[in-house]
């Protein structure tokens, strides 16, 4: 079948972000355990799974902030996949429930991974690419709670690198995909805007809201197209 | 801490719909070519984001230089070398470690 070849497909390219995303599980388990204990990380892993919402409440909680903040500051770091789904609706085929729940294998690694560069997405390959991601963050935060006191200092190990550096290779991808030379204009011209609407909105604005308004740099899709 | 048990039953409701909105409200709705062309960039603008602001984030607002620098330049070196997703990683987390001891 089709279907699970590209299950196969996604799970094996998924498979270089198992250890990293453990690794960062376990970091998010150390930190979380002194402010929020152990039942509360460990839940939050399996429902949320979204390391830059999580990270993002405990860090305003730790840092003496309130709930209402907290959240709201996650719910941000999750605004981006609002787009994404958007982008996903069409790939997806079958009942409304079952293309809802399909969707939730929506995380931006296998977003960017499942995407076949025309406007449509591999639906096997995203869910397979997100299901060791998802494990891994599980078992990492359980790993990480109970381990609290070993482990003191976690971006000693470098493991806030670990994901820029996939993201970039990610974005590398992207851009060796596009051959023709207009194609290369665009993604360059998508990239340079992405990149001042991103900075310059992080001199004031709260995390999160940079990455949602720098979505819009793809609107430069809409200029070459009408070139074309 | 009742209250931290409010937030994950909130930001889990919020972060469901978010990606089920998509599939609920647009359905199998083929894509304009217009569309397409502006979908296929989402992730090079969404990477392009998410790259810079987990390298320069400051705790609260504003832009941070650090040691993160050093392990993106690296993974930047290590891409453009060609290297396997995992070295890269790794080499990009080693470095900024390094970069870290080092600095003390």
């Amino acid at each position: 079948m089709q279907g699970e070849s590209s299950v196969r497909a996604g799970l094996r390219r998924g498979a270089p972000l198992v250890l990293p995303t453990l690794a960062l599980g376990v970091s998010f388990g150390v930190t979380a355990r002194p402010v929020i204990g152990v039942a509360a990380p460990i839940t939050m892993s399996v429902l949320v799974f979204s390391g830059g919402a999580q990270f993002a409440a405990l860090s305003v909680l730790s840092a003496g902030g309130g709930l209402v903040s907290a959240t709201v500051a996650a719910v941000l770091m999750n605004a981006r996949w609002l787009p994404m789904s958007f982008a996903l609706a069409p790939s997806l085929t079958g009942r409304p429930g079952k293309r809802a729940l399909e969707a939730q294998a929506i995380v931006d690694a296998s977003f960017a991974m499942a995407g076949r560069g025309d406007g449509t997405f591999d639906r096997g390959l995203l869910i397979g690419a997100t299901l060791p991601q998802a494990s891994a963050w599980i078992t990492g935060t359980i790993a990480g709670v109970f381990a609290s006191g070993l482990l003191h200092n976690p971006d000693a190990l470098g493991l806030d690198a670990v994901f820029p550096a996939f993201y970039l290779a990610l974005l590398a991808e992207e851009i060796r995909a596009r051959t023709e030379p207009h194609e290369l204009r665009t993604v360059g011209t998508v990239i340079a805007l992405a990149t001042a609407i991103t900075l310059g909105l992080m001199l004031f604005s709260a995390p999160g809201l940079p990455t949602i308004a720098a979505s819009s740099a793809a609107l430069a899709g809409l200029r070459t197209w009408g070139s074309r | 801490m009742s209250g931290v048990w409010i937030l994950i039953g909130v930001l889990f409701v919020v972060t469901v719909a978010f990606k089920a909105v998509g599939p609920l409200l647009l359905g199998q709705r083929t894509l304009a070519p217009r569309a397409a062309s502006v979908i296929s960039l989402l992730a090079p603008a969404l990477l392009t984001s998410l790259i810079l602001s987990q390298t320069f984030n400051a705790p609260s607002t504003g832009l941070q230089v650090d040691a993160r620098l050093v392990g993106f330049v690296v993974a930047g070196v290590a891409l453009a070398r060609r290297l396997p997703i995992v070295a890269v990683i790794v080499l990009a987390a080693g470095a900024t470690a390094l970069t870290r001891l080092v600095a003390g």
